[in-house]
């Protein structure tokens, strides 16, 4: 198989005080070189978990059932010291919010040289010029002047071109970016979006994109994958997601992103809450707040169908069954017309 | 992968109730139930309230258990170590040291809750009126703290212990008039935050009165702040009294309070350990018992502290 | 910066004349007078009025305070009339040493002590490690101090008969009183470190470090230990007024002839201008140091320690 980052079955139990939360539940994917794939969900659907499940990441509590492949290799059963070796180098990663994930007490150029020295042989003076290049690659003007100051001296957009100058520092085969823009005010999304896709050419990695924003997906995505209550529900190529969706949930989300050139009087929602994961329900998560929901969708969790080689979506009206009973009834409708 | 058996009737469209989608899956408790809640979960918490119930109780009836009294001297049996006669032995007037060690602690414990609640009237009355008036008040009345903060508080209570007649009341004034400081910064420094957050706006924009905010937003939200404060001003006040009888300016013979007991026991520090031994023990629970009681409740009702 | 270290010495300087003044007068509305009551009675009226002059106690009282005031602004507190004859800012110079030397020894092996044990227990969170560190910060904030020196006088004094007590001689008499105070320093510490450390290790840029590939030492050495370590100035205040507390008990335990000794000393012998002397000492002592953290504080820019924290 030629993918880069393959995830089968992958699950990840988060125990808390009030109970285990099952935040990711059976997640296969596949990411090729040159990938973008942008896993869309809202809050709490288990996509940030489940990058940090695969890299390892999680918090004590956490854990995690399924295979990972990368590179050819399994990585499922590596030890903290393999890990290691993989996270910076191979698999790097952004944070949502640059306000706090550079540490405040280093300066600039020590956290960039920090992940260089760990993971490559360079002096100290290669390290240093490798850093000035990363800073001027990412858009930063004065490298230099930059080089020497902290997190706090520089604004929240040029942390985040900070933060993503160290997870690219070591030329990663797989960049995962966590929600990169969701903290920034919305000219510098653009921006660090547009920076983003530049680079990915650049520097040849496949980016693995987390958000809850479709409307970012359309521009920087080629694939899309989407989560409901820890679960994928449909995925595909990005044109197939936005002109073919099939899952209710995807349309839902697709319906919601407001339109420029449309006069709505309101803005589209999905009604309802997201699942409790700690006590998932029995059939589909998405049952509850769907429209079209049949009763088997309340009994039963739905099985992927393929709609396409690249596209699949787990829901029961795909379901022969779902499918000619919704033609009879517009047939007799039609009839009774 | 699934063996269901899907029929027509399963493929029928689902029956909901519109409610159900907005339905939050678990019961809504109160901060209060919450914190309660959390509380009892927190055993240390639990063993530390129920050990300090049993230290009162036994200060109260501890004489009781006795047919001695702590005053009573009897030169033909001083300095016995502990026997069946007198439970924790006798001092070097042969007074009963478990008459004496009880009585000890009631007047200790005594003197910190005056203390603590005189703190706290003080403490709570100054720092609401300086948040609530606000403008030149507060900024006179925090300049005055400003200046008192600087002097450590066991310098004024050794001065007024000095210039007052010795006894309890004048260490519970010495020690309230240092005390209150911290807790009218804490009360302050509270209900100015809240007067800037946003429930109280909106309780202002619907026309609720200021004696209705006071009393159903600014009392209810501080309280908690000032119980954990109060749970740390106790013990210290039992410290401040043994540590002032300990370098002998407390309480004086034949009085009884756990700092002048520990004084006495120290002075046989080599022969008799026991007349030491007992009081530091009780002092001791009783501060390690506070401090995991008032750490246990700030866990549990500090929403900042919740994970 | 200037303007605020300007107004934070105005402060000072006014706490310092409140402190100052109301010493003064509180003294002077002490029963009795400063001298050994058996041998003034025994001088004439005219002896005794003379010892009075002698100390300026027979003029009026605000003539004293004024006085005082200006003598101590030139850096004279006056006469102690338990060491008659001597200079109170004499007796102060003398005993400043054994009280330093027990005062640093304690506050140094209460840090290092202090840092390691919180480290160690943020790092092993909920660990046996954790729960001993907590246990023996309780302990530490909850035993008086004059509880340890007694019993570590008892144990290692008496018992064991390991290192010296009650008396003053060498180096090894300052060990167990250092260590005392050391005690409370200790818990305070480790404590505040552990809660510090906890906070630290669940921000964003040490799961950025560990997403770097750094190992569990490095991250803790440079990304969590520092940014924990700064805010630990802030409890230098604190820290000083446990220990000015703590040594006068902890002195009088031992019989070291430091300032806190002097203390218990002069309030037993009502020695007015010792007293005063002394009271000033600490308070200026306290207000300085106090001064000195809020200053230092600032000068570790604040932002580099609020910027992570979410408040």
């Amino acid at each position: 198989m030629s993918s880069l980052l393959e995830v089968e079955n992958l699950e990840i139990n988060l125990l808390t005080q009030n109970g285990t939360v099952k935040a990711v539940r059976g997640v296969s994917l596949s990411l090729e070189p040159k990938d973008t794939l942008a896993i869309v969900g809202e809050s709490g659907s288990g996509k940030s978990m489940m990058v940090k499940g695969i890299m390892k990441l999680l918090p004590k509590t956490g854990r995690v059932a399924g295979q990972v492949t990368f590179d050819g290799k399994d990585i499922t059963n590596l030890n903290d010291r393999q890990m290691r070796k993989l996270n910076g180098s191979e698999i790097s990663m952004i944070f949502q919010d640059p306000m706090t994930s550079l540490n405040p007490t280093m300066t600039i150029g020590k956290q960039i040289i920090e992940i260089l020295s760990e993971h490559k042989k360079m002096s100290s003076q290669q390290m240093r010029e490798r850093a000035l290049e990363l800073l001027g690659l990412v858009g930063i003007s004065f490298p230099e002047k930059r080089f020497s100051q902290y997190p706090h001296q520089l604004s929240g957009g040029m942390r985040q071109r900070v933060v993503i100058a160290i997870a690219l520092a070591c030329n990663p085969k797989v960049l995962v970016a966590d929600e990169p823009t969701t903290a920034l005010d919305v000219t510098i999304q653009a921006q660090i979006l547009d920076l983003m896709k530049s680079l990915q050419s650049r520097v040849n990695t496949s980016i693995i994109l987390i958000t809850h924003n479709l409307g970012v997906v359309a521009s920087i995505a080629n694939k899309v994958a989407v989560m409901y209550g820890g679960k994928i529900v449909e995925s595909g190529l990005v044109d197939e997601i936005f002109y073919h969706a099939q899952h209710p949930y995807t349309l839902g989300l697709i319906a919601s992103i407001p339109k420029v050139h449309e006069t709505a009087s309101e803005l589209k929602t999905i009604p309802g809450t997201p699942p409790d994961l700690i006590d998932p329900p029995k059939g589909c998560p998405f049952a509850p707040r769907c429209e079209k929901a049949r009763k088997v969708c309340q009994q039963y969790q739905p099985e992927y169908t393929q709609i396409s080689s690249t596209h699949r979506s787990a829901c029961w009206l795909q379901h022969p069954l779902v499918k000619k009973q919704a033609e009879n009834t517009s047939e007799k409708e039609s009839r009774d017309e | 992968m699934q063996n269901i058996e899907l029929t027509e009737d399963l493929m029928a469209p689902a029956e909901m109730d519109e409610g159900d989608r907005e339905k939050i899956s678990r019961p809504t408790r109160s901060a209060f139930q919450d914190g309660w809640i959390r509380l009892k979960q927190n055993r240390g918490s639990v063993i530390a309230l129920v050990i300090l119930l049993v230290l009162v109780a036994l200060a109260f009836l501890g004489q009781v258990l006795t047919k001695n009294n702590y005053y009573d001297t009897n030169y033909s049996a001083i300095l016995q170590a502990p026997n069946a006669e007198h439970w924790f032995g006798t001092d070097k007037f042969g007074r009963d040291q478990w008459a004496r060690v009880w009585y000890g602690t009631r007047v200790s414990l005594l003197i910190a809750f005056v203390a603590a609640t005189l703190d706290l009237v003080v403490g709570v009355t100054y720092g609401s009126i300086s948040a609530l008036l606000g403008g030149k008040v507060d900024s006179v009345m925090q300049r005055i703290i400003e200046v008192l903060i600087g002097i450590p508080n066991l310098i004024i209570v050794i001065l007024l212990m000095m210039v007052m007649p010795a006894g309890i009341g004048t260490l519970i004034i010495a020690m309230s008039i240092s005390g209150w400081v911290n807790m009218a910064r804490l009360v302050r420094a509270e209900i100015l935050k809240l007067k800037d957050q946003e429930f109280i706006l909106a309780a202002r924009i619907l026309g609720t009165s200021n004696k209705r905010i006071i009393l159903k937003h600014l009392i209810p939200n501080t309280i908690g702040v000032i119980v954990i404060n109060t749970m740390f001003t106790i013990p210290s006040a039992i410290f401040t009294e043994a540590f002032l009888s300990f370098i002998g300016i407390g309480l004086q013979e034949p009085k009884a309070s756990l700092g002048v007991l520990i004084n006495s026991g120290f002075q046989v520090i080599n022969s008799q350990l026991y007349l030491l031994l007992i009081p530091a023990v009780i002092i001791v629970l009783i501060m390690v018992c506070f401090s995991i009681l008032g750490d246990g409740l700030r866990d549990a009702f500090d929403p900042r502290m919740r994970v | 910066m200037q303007k605020y270290i300007i107004k934070r010495l105005v402060y000072l300087l006014i706490t310092l004349l409140v402190i100052t003044t109301a010493t003064f007068f509180l003294m002077h509305s002490l029963p009795g007078t400063p001298f050994d009551e058996d041998k003034i009675s025994k001088l004439s009226a005219e002896q005794q009025r003379q010892v009075y002059a002698s100390y300026g106690l027979d003029q009026p009282v605000y003539v004293q305070y004024f006085k005082y005031l200006g003598n101590v602004f030139q850096g004279d507190l006056g006469t102690s009339t338990l060491y008659s004859g001597q200079s109170v800012q004499g007796i102060l110079a003398a005993r400043i040493v054994p009280s330093a030397l027990v005062g640093i020894q304690a506050v140094l092996v209460g840090l290092v002590i202090g840092l390691i044990l919180g480290i160690v227990a943020a790092y092993r969170h909920n660990t046996s490690m954790d729960y001993l560190t907590m246990v023996i910060s309780v302990l530490g904030i909850s035993v008086p101090n004059f509880v340890v020196a007694a019993l570590l006088q008892y144990f290692f004094g008496l018992k064991w008969g390991l290192l010296p007590v009650a008396y003053w001689e060498s180096y090894a008499c300052s060990i167990l009183p250092s260590l005392a105070l050391s005690f409370g320093v200790i818990a305070q510490i480790a404590r505040f470190i552990r809660t510090e450390m906890l906070t630290v290790l669940q921000q964003d840029y040490i799961l950025m470090a560990k997403a770097k590939g750094l190992s569990p030492v490095k991250i803790l050495l440079r990304h969590a230990l520092r940014n924990s370590l700064l805010p630990v100035i802030t409890i230098l205040g604190s820290i000083t007024v446990n220990i000015l507390t703590g040594s006068l008990a902890v002195e009088s335990i031992y019989s070291v002839p430091g300032i806190g000794s002097l203390f218990v000393d002069t309030i037993k012998a009502n020695d007015y201008s010792t007293i005063l002397g002394l009271t000033l000492f600490y308070s200026a002592f306290y207000v300085v140091v106090i001064l000195l953290v809020d200053i230092l504080y600032c000068v570790i820019d604040p932002r580099i320690r609020l910027a992570p924290s979410k408040e």
